[in-house]
C-alpha cells in the first residue's frame, strides 16, 4: 500500500541562521517561570497568592486548588498559610475543574489555578457542564495569558479570552499589574458566579497605583485623557499604551487610555460614550489574538450602538507564535512600547 | 529486508553513548544557565538505549519511511531530546550554542516544525500517547514493521487523556507501541507521588492489559534486556517499560539538591559539572 508522508510544516524545520550568541544581541528563552518584564519598575510579589491568604481571614469558605501549577500561579502562598484548605489535585485539569465545581456545591468558593492554555483548552466542557451552566462560584485563575512565555505555542494562551467569551455565564477578568491583581482577586471573591481570570504571577510591576485607580468589576475606566487617539485596552497592554501615550506625547500625539479589565460583561456604556465622543482615532490594544478577544468585542459594541469611528487593533496575529525571548516576540508581534507607538504614528500619518 | 539501525556496527559503548548525551545537555544548559538539566541527565540512560540499541534509523534522513518513531509528549525533555539527537548525528554538534536562543532550531520546548528528528509537538501533557495510538494503527495499516516510542513522564500519567489512549492501545492490539515512562517521581510542584496516587504502576498497566516491565532507568543493562523484551514479547499487546530514574544523574551535587524540576545552576557550576563528568569518561 502507497500512502504519502506527512506533509510537515516546513517554516522553522529548515536550517535557520546560526544566532550570534557572542554578541550578546540575541537573547535567551525567557522560561515559563519569568515574570513580566518589569523594565525597572516598581515590582509587588504574588499579589494574588497575597490577597488570598488575606481574604481567607475573614472568609472561611475560600479553598484554592491547583492543577500541579501552585508555585507557577502564585497559590502556593496561600498554600503555605492555609495548608488544610489547599487541594493538590495533580496533574490533571478536567478534575481540577469537577471538584471545584463540587466544592462550589457544598458551599465552598473554590480558587483553580493552573495555566490559562489548560483551563482554555483542555478543560473547556468541565467548566462549561460542571461550573458556568450550574452558575456555581468557582474563580478559575490562570497564568500566562496571551504571549507571556517564550516557550512556544503550548504555553501560550493567545485565544483564551476568545474562548471563554463563548460561555454563558462566565465573568471574564484582564488586570493590568499588581494593583489590579489585588483588587480585582478581593472583587471575584465577592461577586456570584463563576469568573475566569487572568493572572501575571511573580514580581508583577506596580503601575496604575500612582493613577489613583480602582478596579470595579465590570467597569472600564479612563485612566489618562487624550484628544487625538483613544486607546481602549486591557491587561498588560494598557501599562504599554500608558508607556507608549507618554512618548507619543512628546512628539504632538495625544492619547487617552480607557482600561476595560473586564472583558465579559464588557462595559459597553463607558466604552461608546468615549468612542462616541468624536475626533478621536479608536485602538484597541490586548495581549490576545486579533480574533475574538477584546478588539472584537469592542468592534460589537460600538457597531451594534450604532457608534461609527475610525478602528483599528493592536494585538497578537491569529497564528501559532514562535518560541524565543520575550522582548524579541513582543517586538515581532507587535504588542510591545516601540511598535504601539510605531503604528500609531503610521496610522496618524495616513488619517 | 529488516530495516538497518543507524548505528549498526559501531563499536562506541553504551556507557559512552549515555555520557554523550549527558554532556551535551550540560553544554546545553550552560547557554541558558537554567533549565530541565534535571530530567536530561535522569533519562540520558534511556535515550542511549532507545537510539543506540532499540531503534531503527537513518540520521542523514530523519524522515525515513522505515524509522522507528519516536515520540516525545514531555516538551520539556527537549533538551535531553537534542543532546541524543546531537549524538546520533541527525543534529549538528555545532548548533549546541543555539540552544534556546531566538531563531534556534532547537528551542526550550520539543516541537515538529522546528527541528529534525522531533516527530511530533509537545509540552501540553497527555497527548503524546493519544497520537502514538494513531501513528501504530496506521504503520499498520501500510504494513510497515516499525515501531512506535512514546517517552512520557510520571506526572504525565495524572492526564486523563494518557489512561484513555492506554486502553484504546489495548482494544487496538497495538503490538508495535512501546511506552516509556520516565519515573523520576518529580513534577513542577514537587514529589509525583504526593501529587495522585501513582503507584504499583507496573500491575496498574498489566490490569489494563499491557506487557509490563519497571527496571531501574539507569542501569543500562536493565533497560537494555527491557527494551529488547518490549520488542520481541509475543503477545499482541502494547508494551510498556517503566524506567525509575534519578534526576540529575551522574552529577553528585545537583542529585543532592531538593528541587530539581526546573533548576538554576551558576556559571562555575556548569564547569564543575562538565569536570565531574569528564573525569568519568567511559570507552
Amino acid at each position: 500500500m502507497t500512502i504519502p508522508a506527512m506533509s510537515r510544516r516546513q517554516s522553522k524545520y529548515t536550517p535557520r541562521s546560526v544566532p550570534v550568541s557572542e554578541t550578546g544581541e540575541k537573547l535567551t528563552t525567557s522560561a515559563m517561570i519569568a515574570s513580566l518584564d518589569a523594565e525597572g519598575r516598581d515590582t509587588i510579589a504574588a499579589p494574588f497568592g497575597h490577597a488570598l491568604v488575606d481574604l481567607a481571614k475573614t472568609r472561611a469558605d475560600i479553598v484554592g486548588l491547583s492543577a500541579d501549577l501552585s508555585k507557577y500561579t502564585d497559590l502556593h502562598i496561600f498554600a503555605q498559610a492555609h495548608p488544610d484548605r489547599f487541594y493538590q489535585m495533580g496533574m490533571a485539569e478536567a478534575v481540577l475543574m469537577s471538584a471545584a465545581a463540587g466544592m462550589a456545591r457544598e458551599g465552598f468558593t473554590p480558587f483553580a489555578t493552573t495555566y490559562a492554555v489548560f483551563a482554555a483548552r483542555r478543560a473547556y466542557d468541565f467548566i462549561a457542564m460542571a461550573i458556568a451552566e450550574e452558575n456555581l462560584p468557582v474563580k478559575i485563575v490562570c497564568a500566562l495569558p496571551g504571549l507571556t512565555t517564550g516557550y512556544g505555542p503550548s504555553h501560550q494562551a493567545t485565544e483564551d479570552l476568545a474562548i471563554m467569551r463563548g460561555m454563558p455565564n462566565l465573568t471574564v477578568v484582564d488586570p493590568c499589574d499588581a494593583v489590579e491583581i489585588d483588587q480585582a482577586t478581593r472583587a471575584i471573591a465577592a461577586t456570584d458566579g463563576p469568573v475566569y481570570m487572568r493572572l501575571l504571577r511573580g514580581q508583577v510591576p506596580n503601575v496604575l497605583g500612582e493613577y489613583g485607580y480602582k478596579f470595579e468589576l465590570g467597569k472600564a475606566k479612563v485612566i489618562r485623557d487624550g484628544t487625538d487617539v483613544l486607546f481602549i485596552s486591557s491587561g498588560f497592554m494598557t501599562m504599554r499604551c500608558l508607556d507608549a501615550a507618554m512618548v507619543l506625547a512628546k512628539d504632538g500625539v495625544s492619547c487617552a487610555v480607557l482600561h476595560s479589565p473586564t472583558i465579559k460583561p464588557l462595559d459597553a456604556e463607558t466604552i461608546i460614550a468615549e468612542a462616541g465622543k468624536g475626533g478621536r482615532l479608536v485602538v484597541t490594544a490586548e495581549n490576545h489574538s486579533i480574533t475574538g478577544g477584546l478588539g472584537e468585542a469592542v468592534a460589537g459594541a460600538l457597531m451594534r450602538s450604532g457608534t461609527f469611528t475610525d478602528f483599528r487593533q493592536i494585538a497578537l496575529p491569529d497564528e501559532f507564535l514562535d518560541a524565543g525571548a520575550l522582548p524579541t516576540l513582543h517586538d515581532q508581534y507587535g504588542i510591545s512600547v516601540g511598535s504601539i507607538i510605531d503604528r500609531v504614528k503610521e496610522w496618524m500619518d495616513g488619517k | 529486508m529488516q530495516p538497518q539501525s543507524g548505528t549498526l556496527g559501531s563499536n562506541v559503548s553504551l556507557p559512552r553513548r549515555a555520557w554523550a548525551i549527558r554532556r551535551n545537555a550540560l553544554l546545553m544548559g550552560a547557554v541558558q544557565g537554567q533549565g530541565y538539566i534535571g530530567q536530561a541527565l535522569g533519562a540520558a540512560d534511556l535515550l542511549a538505549v532507545s537510539y543506540f540499541h532499540a531503534m531503527n534509523y537513518r540520521a542523514d534522513d530523519p524522515e525515513w519511511e522505515g524509522r522507528d518513531r519516536f515520540y516525545l509528549s514531555i516538551g520539556h525533555y527537549a533538551i535531553a531530546l537534542y543532546a541524543a539527537l546531537i549524538e546520533a548525528g541527525i543534529l549538528p554538534e555545532d548548533e549546541i550554542e543555539t540552544y534556546g536562543m531566538d531563531e534556534s532550531r532547537m528551542p526550550m520546548s520539543g516541537m515538529a516544525a522546528y527541528t529534525p528528528g522531533m516527530e511530533i509537538t509537545g509540552g501540553s501533557l497527555g497527548h503524546g500517547l493519544g497520537i502514538a495510538v494513531g501513528a501504530a494503527l496506521g504503520l499498520k495499516r501500510k504494513e510497515n514493521p516499525a515501531f512506535v516510542y512514546n517517552l512520557l513522564s510520571d506526572g504525565e500519567l495524572g492526564e486523563g487523556s494518557t489512561w484513555e489512549a492506554v486502553m484504546s492501545a489495548v482494544q487496538w492490539k497495538l503490538d508495535n507501541l512501546i511506552a516509556v515512562v520516565d519515573f523520576n517521581n518529580q513534577q513542577a510542584d514537587g514529589p509525583s507521588r504526593d501529587a495522585l496516587a501513582v503507584g504499583a504502576d507496573a500491575p496498574k498497566w498489566a490490569a489494563f492489559g499491557w506487557y509490563a516491565q519497571e527496571v531501574d532507568g539507569n542501569d543500562l543493562d536493565a533497560v537494555t534486556t527491557a527494551f529488547d523484551n518490549a520488542r520481541n514479547h509475543p503477545e499482541a499487546k502494547p508494551r510498556v517499560i517503566i524506567c525509575n530514574t534519578k534526576m540529575c544523574k551522574g552529577i553528585p551535587f545537583l542529585e543532592e539538591r531538593e528541587k530539581t524540576h526546573f533548576i538554576r545552576v551558576e556559571a562555575d557550576e556548569w564547569e564543575k559539572a562538565l569536570a565531574l563528568l569528564d573525569e568519568d569518561k567511559p570507552l
